[in-house]
């Protein structure tokens, strides 16, 4: 009989064993066993059995099973402290791994902050507002050529109608003019300043905090609420209520009430006053004498909150109705199946409607950054696992001892994630630390005002999880890897590490090294769209050319005076009206007819109205025909065009050829005859291809709003500024003088790209670096253990060459492979992302080699610093021991 | 007097400790009861009396030799204790002086 066969069934023996207290589980077995075999050889082994399971199950009673704390105190803290002592040691014994570790970790976990902090900020925009989940914009929506559109301006008659026939289906509703930029005056002091003209219950509805007054202070006819800011830098430590403020020169408004300014992250952060609806009516006298029933004019914005009950979608379908068409629009409207939709709160920030389509920007923006958050924190764990397997050799000894000793695998495995925790937590502290300092230059970057919630639970919940799940993912491997060794053959040391010991590790390097070549690439096409849109022919000059923008009524029959005394004041070469800025596309219109017009082809041009200097101040790149010309009366029905249009037009020779607007309004046909071609000028974003655009002189449509003022060439500015100013002050007193540069303006069409670019260069550096830190520890750690090796092969005569080219040639070849890998992965990715511009540069496989001999130079010189190291070292040093 | 509380069945199991003397382990003393007294022992009532008698302080448990089948585990081997040995005396004479207050019409006992 073997020892198996006299055994009772097991799995009783083991609940026996499992319940029985530990200081009689011997003495009792042993009973059990000795009459279980006394049995056996009496009764048999049925009845054995059975009286064996009997007796277990008879023995499960209190005095027999164990207590629920173990006996014997066995006190597991003293362990715990064990294991982080050991790692502590071995922190301080390998400072430079524990270095790079640490600081790889770090600079990972200051991005993952950075970028978590930057998602939340995104995420949690407008929840300011107490009623966040209620509140929605009345837009219109429908699908033209099978895109969705919304829009969000609707016309007088809708608010009304809402107000007057459905205002059971919502709480409150609140309408706002478009965002004026009006002067304000009180006294002396008068600040040209952004704000809305809005409904009494606007305050209450989006629960501004209020400083002063209450939230109803909007109620009163002619009333005003200032932001706390501008208040003080309008009224100073001056008590505002009540106080009467003059807007542009023309209505009295009085102050009462203050709040505070509305956060960043809100929609209406940059509002700095919200003036009551009549004062938008009277300043607006066209609203009531022609657009109260207008079905057509689209030009106010609707909120509505609506009642907790509701759903937006019930709330949708109950309003439907109050959207009504003009009698000529309304085949319009039923082809591309316009009609109202609400447009909630949560969607306005992170999937907004640019000119009715939505841009997909903010959300893929939000998903990029979260993502390479990740994956510069995977980049840092890597660094970890490979330095930590790497080194293993080192305490494969340990390993061995302590499973020797009695340590489980389990207890090992505990061991190492206490190491890669202690790690984690060193260098989420030294993140945190990293992150205060870098915010100040991260909000800059990000234009944002973030602050690091220090108070918060959630924060810290947050910073917690990092860790852990950080210590886990950056802790397995090397915890499974350690604590797999078999005991004997790690304390004989004579172990094997065969191409399969190494793969893993080469496999973590291509990846670490393909993130970072795929960030060296975008980066790199990212600053050459950058360089090509600016590098694009602009078609005027843009130094030296000043805008102001004619805000109040004053600025009306002041211009020749203005012009003449500008241009005797010496630095100023001419001066121009015009109905926008040189830099924008002011306005567009259709209508356009001509000779071979092909009536299907929509003819939709950006028109502007202009004053006879224009084109000599702006300084347009004329290249047909002439300028408009003062002394040529002829000229006020002359047109010129811009290169696109001659195109769009088809027209061989444009010159004096006729072209014909009719008008939407009055259905007016005017005639023009075409007087020169310019350039294609860059009106709008530099991205986009040219728009065709005409500009006639001013007389007709379009008030000519902006003055353009063309400095003396070499006249610097600062001294020109001043003797302007005066100028101004003189011809019109009462207006503040407010100008605008025209580079800066079109500086400011690149700021989103910059910004990104500068964001992914960060992005790029930090990755190389995190890479090329993990690099260096490896490579330090290949030369260690190849010491003796480097020794032998100097003693048969190596080079420092010879041991330089040996160690370098594994990394090499490891990122090449990476190279390989990610630059068909970043091809893709970029001619992705330049499919968001029409006027584009063409990828160049020039770039990508280009980033890919970056790459490997980045590698050699890592790499290089520990092989010469290793090279130039005496053997007679390295091969002294043993 | 409380402090020698003792049942019926922790009487019997001291008593068989005290006959084995210094042979008493588990499968003995439940062999010895079982015989003696023709009454079934099971194991889990037999362990849990020794484990309140030793509580009690009333016997001691001393580990010992192994068999063959035992499979290498120790016999736990009992004694009664100085305690103990105080503890069935009380009873016996508790029990003593009771019978000798009997009347002994009371009982009726059949006398062979």
């Amino acid at each position: 009989m073997t020892a198996n066969e006299k055994m009772p069934p097991r799995i009783f023996l083991r609940f026996f064993r499992w319940y029985c207290h530990p200081k009689l589980v011997n003495s009792i077995e042993g009973d059990l066993l000795e009459e279980y075999q006394v049995h056996r050889r009496t009764v048999g082994k049925m009845q054995a059995d059975a009286r064996f399971v009997m007796d277990v199950i008879l023995l499960f009673r209190p005095g027999i099973i164990r207590p629920p704390q173990p006996s014997h105190k066995v006190n597991p803290i003293i362990m715990y402290k064990s294991y982080f002592t050991i790692a502590w040691r071995n922190l301080l014994r390998n400072g430079g791994y524990s270095f790079i570790n640490i600081g790889g970790l770090a600079i990972g976990l200051t991005i993952v902050i950075l970028n978590a902090l930057w998602i939340w900020d995104e995420v949690s925009y407008n929840k300011y507002h107490e009623n966040y989940e209620r509140i929605a914009q009345v837009a219109e929506t429908g699908y033209l050529e099978g895109k969705r559109f919304l829009r969000t301006s609707q016309t007088y008659s809708l608010g009304t109608e809402l107000i007057e026939n459905y205002h059971t289906h919502f709480k409150r509703v609140a309408r706002t003019s478009w965002i004026v930029v009006p002067t304000i005056a009180a006294g002396e002091k008068k600040a040209n300043t952004v704000g809305l003209y809005v409904d009494s219950s606007m305050p209450g509805m989006f629960t501004f905090e209020m400083i002063e007054g209450t939230r109803s202070a909007l109620s009163k006819p002619q009333s005003i609420i200032l932001s706390s800011s501008f208040a003080k830098s309008l009224f100073g430590y001056d008590d505002p209520v009540n106080k009467t403020v003059r807007i542009n020169n023309t209505v009295d408004a009085t102050v009462t009430g203050v709040y505070n300014d509305l956060p960043l992250n809100t929609k209406f952060s940059n509002i700095k006053f919200f003036g009551s609806w009549d004062l938008f009516l009277l300043q607006n006298p066209w609203i009531e004498k022609r657009a109260l029933h207008d079905l057509r004019n689209h030009f106010i914005q609707i909120y509505l909150e609506l009642h907790e009950a509701n759903t937006f979608s019930e709330a949708t379908s109950a309003l439907a109705p109050a959207l009504k068409f003009d009698p000529a629009d309304a085949d319009e409207a039923k082809k591309i199946q316009k009609r109202l939709a609400l447009y909630p709160m949560r969607d306005w920030h992170l999937y907004p409607y640019a000119r009715g389509e939505l841009d997909r920007g903010p959300i893929v923006m939000v998903t990029l950054v979260g993502a390479i958050g990740l994956f510069i924190l995977l980049l840092a764990c890597i660094n970890f696992m490979n330095l930590s397997t790497a080194r293993s050799e080192k305490r494969r000894r340990e390993v061995g001892i302590r499973k020797t000793i009695g340590s489980v695998r389990s207890q090992l495995i505990g061991q190492f994630f206490s190491e890669s925790f202690l790690i984690v937590l060193f260098a989420l502290i030294m993140a945190l630390a990293l992150t205060s300092l870098c915010l100040p230059a991260f909000n800059d970057l990000a234009g944002k005002d973030i602050a690091l919630p220090w108070t918060s639970t959630a924060f810290w919940i947050a910073c917690l999880t990092v860790t852990i799940v950080t210590s886990l993912l950056a802790g397995s491997y090397p915890a499974l890897y350690l604590s797999s060794f078999n005991p004997i053959t790690a304390l004989k040391g004579n172990h094997r590490t065969g191409r399969l010991a190494t793969l893993p590790r080469k496999v973590l390097v291509v990846v670490q090294f393909s993130i970072s070549v795929i960030l060296i690439n975008c980066t790199a096409v990212i600053y050459q769209q950058i360089q090509f849109a600016k590098n694009r022919p602009v078609g005027y000059d843009r130094d030296g050319l000043l805008m102001i923008e004619k805000r109040t009524s004053d600025f009306y029959d002041k211009y020749d005076v203005l012009r003449a005394e500008l241009k005797n004041s010496g630095v100023v070469e001419e001066v121009s009206e015009s109905m926008g800025m040189v830099t924008e596309a002011m306005s567009g219109n259709n209508g356009w007819d001509w000779q071979g017009h092909d009536p299907n082809l929509e003819a939709n041009f950006v028109t502007l109205a202009v004053s006879h200097t224009h084109g000599k101040t702006v300084n347009w790149d004329l290249l047909a025909g002439r300028d408009f010309s003062i002394d040529n009366p002829g000229d006020s029905s002359g047109i010129i065009i811009n290169e696109a249009a001659a195109k769009f037009m088809g027209l061989e020779n444009p010159i004096g050829e006729r072209l014909t607007w009719k008008w939407w309004v009055d259905g007016r046909v005017l005639d023009y005859k075409i007087l020169g071609v310019i350039k294609n000028p860059v009106m709008d974003s530099p991205y986009d291809s040219d728009q065709p655009a005409v500009f006639y002189l001013k007389g007709f449509n379009g008030t000519p709003n902006w003055i353009h003022i063309r400095i003396v060439p070499n006249v610097h500015i600062a001294d020109a500024l001043p003797l302007i100013e005066n100028v101004f002050k003189k011809v019109i007193p009462s207006a503040p003088f407010d100008y605008k540069f025209a580079d800066d303006e079109y500086a400011r069409m690149f700021a989103y790209e910059e910004r990104t670019g500068k964001l992914a260069t960060v992005f790029t550096v930090l990755a190389i670096f995190i890479s090329c830190l993990g690099l260096f520890g490896l490579a330090s750690f290949v030369a260690e253990q190849r010491t003796k090796e480097i020794g032998i092969r100097k003693v048969l005569g190596a080079t420092v060459m010879n041991v330089w080219r040996m160690l370098s040639k594994d990394f090499i070849i490891l990122v090449l492979i990476a190279c390989a890998l990610s630059v068909p992965l970043a091809y893709y990715l970029m001619s992705q992302w330049l499919q968001n511009y029409s006027y584009r540069v063409d990828l160049s496989l020039w770039t990508f080699s280009l980033t890919c001999v970056v790459a490997i130079l980045i590698t050699i010189c890592t790499v290089s610093f520990q092989a010469i190291k290793a090279g130039v070292a005496n053997p007679v040093r390295s091969l002294r021991y043993d | 007097m409380r402090k020698y509380q003792l049942g019926e069945f922790e009487e019997i199991v001291m008593l068989t400790i005290a006959v084995l003397h210094k042979k008493a382990y588990g499968v003995a003393i439940k062999n010895e009861i079982q015989t003696r007294l023709s009454r079934k022992v099971s194991m889990g009532a037999m362990h849990s009396a020794l484990v309140r008698l030793e509580n009690k302080g009333f016997i001691q448990s001393t580990e010992g030799d192994s068999s063959e089948d035992r499979m290498g585990r120790p016999k736990k081997y009992y004694e009664v204790t100085a305690f103990g040995s105080k503890a069935i005396a009380h009873a016996k004479e508790t029990r003593d002086s009771l019978w000798r207050s009997i009347p002994t019409v009371a009982l009726k006992l059949k006398t062979r």
